[in-house]
């Protein structure tokens, strides 16, 4: 299966939405590209998973190489394992699920999918490239639609979060570039030509000294993006005043960016630096966990409870990386599927709810389940899913993490253990807290005795993220197995790198 | 040779057919002048033969044609731009005049380019600095613009004066003019040093790097636009070569000395432009001090020191010429028709004329460095070549820079796209020349980056200390 093809439908799409008239137009061609794309992420699964059963082991398949530039061996150079496909699914289904609950979209239409696809199609290619260069590349082009996206579209403070929100990823991604240009130049202790693959690179062992530097500028820029303390304070303000399905698209998938590539190339390719300096991001990863879940707790906008419980999740994926071993890890990366198709979710649902009562807040809304039983029942699944029920994704992800990390025998990963475990109880807090003041209860406006419930759209975009959730929470084998073969060479290297 | 002479001739050429035009039909000479450059600019593609003049005075090689090209190709794109305000009735009894000294300064940097000893650098530089005073003072019965050319005459006689004193010690201490014969004598003597730094001092007017920057933003403020454009793109880049040219041969044996001095000059000229340009309302003062800031990126890719750092001093000047153009393409169209020059002017100009605003956000998103635009390449080329120096921390410093300029574009990108206006730009068609204008540097900005192919060319002519 040729993998360019997940760059090529979406800039495809955005040349057909740029040749549209109507506003009509423009969301349908949007909705056949992106439908396109979730099936060509399903038969990637599928195909995936074929070659595996038959026997090809190799560490990443679906290989395409081309030299871009000679000089600086820069190649275009794209492959999965069984990490990236995961992502990619994640990726697709929640760009589809975006499009649906995007369809109330009035304003410049054609610039909102336009910028919103060109987005998709920078996560798409930061998850299939295996070359750093063209990594960054897709990285940046991920972020930057982002500026437009909150400014143009979005609501409240929005000037100011878009802003905030661009600085500070740029500022990450600045972190990055030096990371990722000390790993080129540093690539070939052994003499030979430079390189940016990352394959390669990840086969060498770097001197002590440089890993030590360029470890944490790669974790740090990463983890900007996955919203490790204290870095994280653009998100909160960036997803409130997002729009519904930038929102989704950024906590949902934009936010395991950080996570992924934490995992993938400031752990793996720096191995020893991690071991050394790993205690240090654990404990920021865990304030991050216990201080997002405690954030949520006393914030009645609905937007800002979802962010804050992002930080929370989103530190477990990094807590869950920094213990090093094969269960938690696979942890890590189910926690970013769950969290992401269940974030998704969640800012849909609010992006629905919002639309019909205009506000935010939980204290002026209740009862909801009365005039809107669809929402108010999805909304529930996606709260049972977030904090941990058997039977959905959530806690096939969370109990992997604390298995895993558990199996660290030292009174400091144990401590870090209990003190992140111990975030699931106030996760329940706010969730129940929602719900019960939300949705259950007397109708407090008289107003809003008149709303309707989900129209199509809505339904099309919040059954398909359920049915994700769901499918993972009852059959979560096949996905673990397929991620940890993908772990599989990272946790090798990185085992003996500890001894 | 090639490229000088097809110069001189179509200046001469204009010059005759300007004595035969009545004033009535000057205009007429517009199309034809731009159809020349471009026919020159094509021209100098064709493979030459390397060779020396003059005992050596003039040298052309492979790389120096390359260079020439790419200012050819920024000059005829600032032609292509000015025509719509060369065409304003104020303007009309001197359009000749315009594409006679801007030739006049491409022929002088030409030779400056060129040039094998300094006494040829120096006429190149005088030819190249004197018309564009005249230039910058164009729009005679403006206040600002007469300012502006004689402060330009000013600086350039003082940056001169310093220039010429510092080659002056440089022949006492060596006894020769001559770049290859100089080159082994250069031994670090004090007097040598001392030459060196008033050489780079003048040079450093020249590129406006800070703390010699201070003339920069009245002179572009005040200098009709298209004539901005010229001085921060083209006559800047030309200066920023040789500048390269001659730290790597002349001065080699103390690179030790100069890559110190770079290095503070640079992390000050990154830092104060950046600053200074977050304040800025009026665009073409804001983009003067964005060009500061991006010479300093420049100097990043000298300091590299290596083939890789020129090439990526070449590159990333290529780069920039296509994305400054297009921001004062963008800004001296919308001067022209409504002479407004302020930020708040912007406010909700997307909303009016979408495809002005989106010609101005690439070319701002392309200096910002964002990808998948050319400058995305350039910089990332630049900070490669700088860390494989192993100037880490410099690199950063450089970086975190690029996050405030990222600021800064982005408030005007903010402006134009985000803010909504009572009284926005009113929509207005442009005339086919400034489209034109905007899609050759669109191709730039867009193309650039991708072809591979460009980058391997100019990697192949440069060289590098060792």
């Amino acid at each position: 299966m040729s993998l360019s093809i997940f760059i090529i439908i979406p800039l495809l799409t955005v040349a057909g939405i740029l040749l549209c008239k109507t506003h009509q137009q423009v969301k349908w061609v949007a909705v056949v590209g992106m439908s396109l794309q979730l099936l060509s992420a399903i038969t990637l699964i599928l195909m995936f998973l074929a070659e595996r059963r038959a026997g090809n082991m190799a560490e990443v398949i679906f290989t395409q190489d081309y030299v871009w530039y000679q000089t600086l061996n820069i190649h275009y150079f794209v492959g999965v394992d069984g990490v990236s496909v995961a992502m990619i699914g994640l990726t697709a289904l929640v760009v589809f699920a975006g499009i649906f609950a995007s369809w109330d979209v009035t304003d410049l239409p054609r610039e909102f999918f336009t910028s919103l696809i060109l987005l998709a199609s920078g996560v798409f290619g930061f998850f299939i490239s295996l070359d750093l260069f063209t990594m960054f590349l897709f990285y940046e082009l991920a972020v930057i639609p982002m500026y437009l996206l909150i400014g143009i579209w979005g609501s409240g403070p929005r000037h100011y979060s878009a802003m905030k929100l661009t600085l500070m990823l740029m500022g990450g991604s600045a972190f990055i570039l030096l990371g990722i240009v000390g790993l080129y130049i540093n690539s070939a202790p052994g003499g030979g030509p430079l390189t940016f693959d990352l394959i390669r690179i990840s086969k060498e062992t770097l001197p002590m000294d440089i890993q030590r530097f360029l470890f944490p500028l790669l974790f740090i820029g990463f983890g900007v993006l996955g919203a490790m303390f204290p870095f994280h304070t653009w998100s909160p303000d960036g997803h409130a005043s997002a729009p519904t399905a930038v929102s989704m698209l950024h906590a949902g998938v934009l936010m395991k960016l950080g996570g992924y590539g934490c995992y993938r190339v400031a752990v793996f390719l720096l191995p020893q630096a991690a071991h050394e300096m790993g205690w240090i991001f654990l404990i920021l990863a865990t304030i991050g966990v216990i201080y997002g879940a405690l954030g949520a707790i006393w914030q009645k906008d609905l937007k800002y409870i979802n962010a804050y419980s992002s930080v929370s999740h989103c530190a477990l994926v990094l807590f869950a990386i920094l213990m090093f071993n094969q269960t938690a890890m696979n942890g890590a990366i189910m926690q970013m599927i769950s969290h992401g198709i269940m974030t998704a979710l969640f800012f849909a649902l609010i992006g629905m709810i919002y639309g019909r009562t205009h506000t935010r807040y939980i204290n002026e809304m209740g009862g909801l389940m009365k005039v809107m039983p669809f929402l108010a029942v999805a909304y529930v699944i996606g709260g049972l899913a977030s904090l941990g029920l058997p039977g959905f994704s959530g806690f096939v992800a969370e109990m992997t993490i604390f298995v895993g990390s558990f199996q660290n025998a030292d009174t400091f990963h144990r401590v870090a253990t209990i003190i992140a475990a111990s975030s699931i109880v106030v996760t329940a807090v706010y969730i129940l807290r929602v719900v019960g003041i939300l949705l259950l209860g007397q109708i407090r406006n008289p107003e809003y005795e008149s709303l309707t419930d989900a129209k199509w759209h809505d339904k099309i975009s919040v059954v398909a993220l359920i049915a994700g959730i769901t499918f993972i929470g009852m059959a979560p084998l096949w996905l673990s197995d397929m991620i940890n073969g993908g772990l599989g060479p990272v946790v090798q290297k990185l085992m003996t790198a500890g001894n | 040779m090639r490229q000088e002479l097809l110069l001189i001739a179509i200046a001469v050429i204009l010059l005759i057919v300007e004595i035969f035009l009545p004033d009535s039909r000057k205009q007429r000479i517009i199309l034809p002048a731009i159809l020349m450059m471009a026919a020159a600019t094509v021209a100098g593609f064709f493979p030459g033969t390397p060779g020396e003049l003059f005992g050596g005075m003039y040298q052309s090689t492979r790389l120096t044609m390359m260079l020439k090209n790419i200012l050819n190709i920024g000059v005829l794109i600032v032609f292509i731009q000015s025509v719509d305000w060369l065409k304003q009735p104020q303007n009309q009894d001197r359009i000749s005049e315009y594409f006679l000294l801007m030739l006049s300064t491409l022929i002088g940097m030409n030779y400056m380019i060129s040039a094998g000893d300094f006494l040829m650098f120096y006429i190149g530089l005088e030819l190249a600095t004197i018309p564009i005073a005249a230039l910058a003072a164009y729009e005679r019965m403006k206040e600002r613009s007469a300012e502006a050319g004689v402060k330009l005459i000013f600086i350039s006689a003082l940056s001169s004066g310093v220039l010429l004193y510092g080659l002056s010690m440089i022949y006492g201490t060596t006894g020769t003019m001559y770049f290859k014969d100089i080159a082994p004598l250069i031994t670090g003597a004090p007097l040598q040093v001392l030459a060196f730094i008033f050489f780079f001092s003048g040079m450093a007017f020249k590129i406006s790097l800070v703390p010699f920057h201070l003339w920069t933003a009245d002179v572009y403020e005040g200098a009709p636009v298209n004539v901005t454009s010229y001085l921060s793109v083209i006559s800047k880049g030309a200066a920023v070569f040789i500048f390269t040219i001659i730290l790597y041969t002349v001065f080699a044996k103390i690179a030790v000395m100069w890559s110190d001095l770079l290095y503070i000059i640079t992390i000050l000229t990154i830092t104060v432009g950046n600053l200074f340009a977050l304040r800025q309302q009026n665009l073409k003062r804001f983009l003067a001090f964005s060009s500061i800031a991006q010479a300093g990126f420049i100097l990043l890719g000298i300091i590299g020191q290596s083939q890789l750092g020129m090439a990526t001093v070449v590159y990333f000047a290529l780069v920039y010429i296509f994305s400054n153009l297009g921001a004062f393409g963008v800004i001296g169209i919308i001067s022209n028709r409504t002479g407004k020059e302020n930020m708040s002017d912007y406010d909700g100009l997307y909303r009016t004329n979408p495809n002005l605003s989106l010609v101005m956000m690439l070319a701002l998103f392309s200096l910002a460095g964002i990808p998948p635009l050319a400058g995305f390449f350039g910089k990332f080329f630049l900070f490669t070549a700088a860390v494989n120096q192993g100037y880490y921390i410099f690199t950063l410093i450089a970086l975190i820079n690029t996050i405030i300029s990222l600021y800064y574009y982005l408030l005007v990108i903010k402006a134009m796209l985000l803010n909504r206006s009572d009284n926005p730009i009113a929509h207005f068609r442009s005339d086919s020349y400034s489209r034109i204008g905007l899609l050759i540097c669109v191709a730039g900005i867009m193309a650039v980056g991708f072809a591979s192919v460009i980058y391997e060319m100019v990697f192949s002519l440069s060289f590098g200390l060792y």
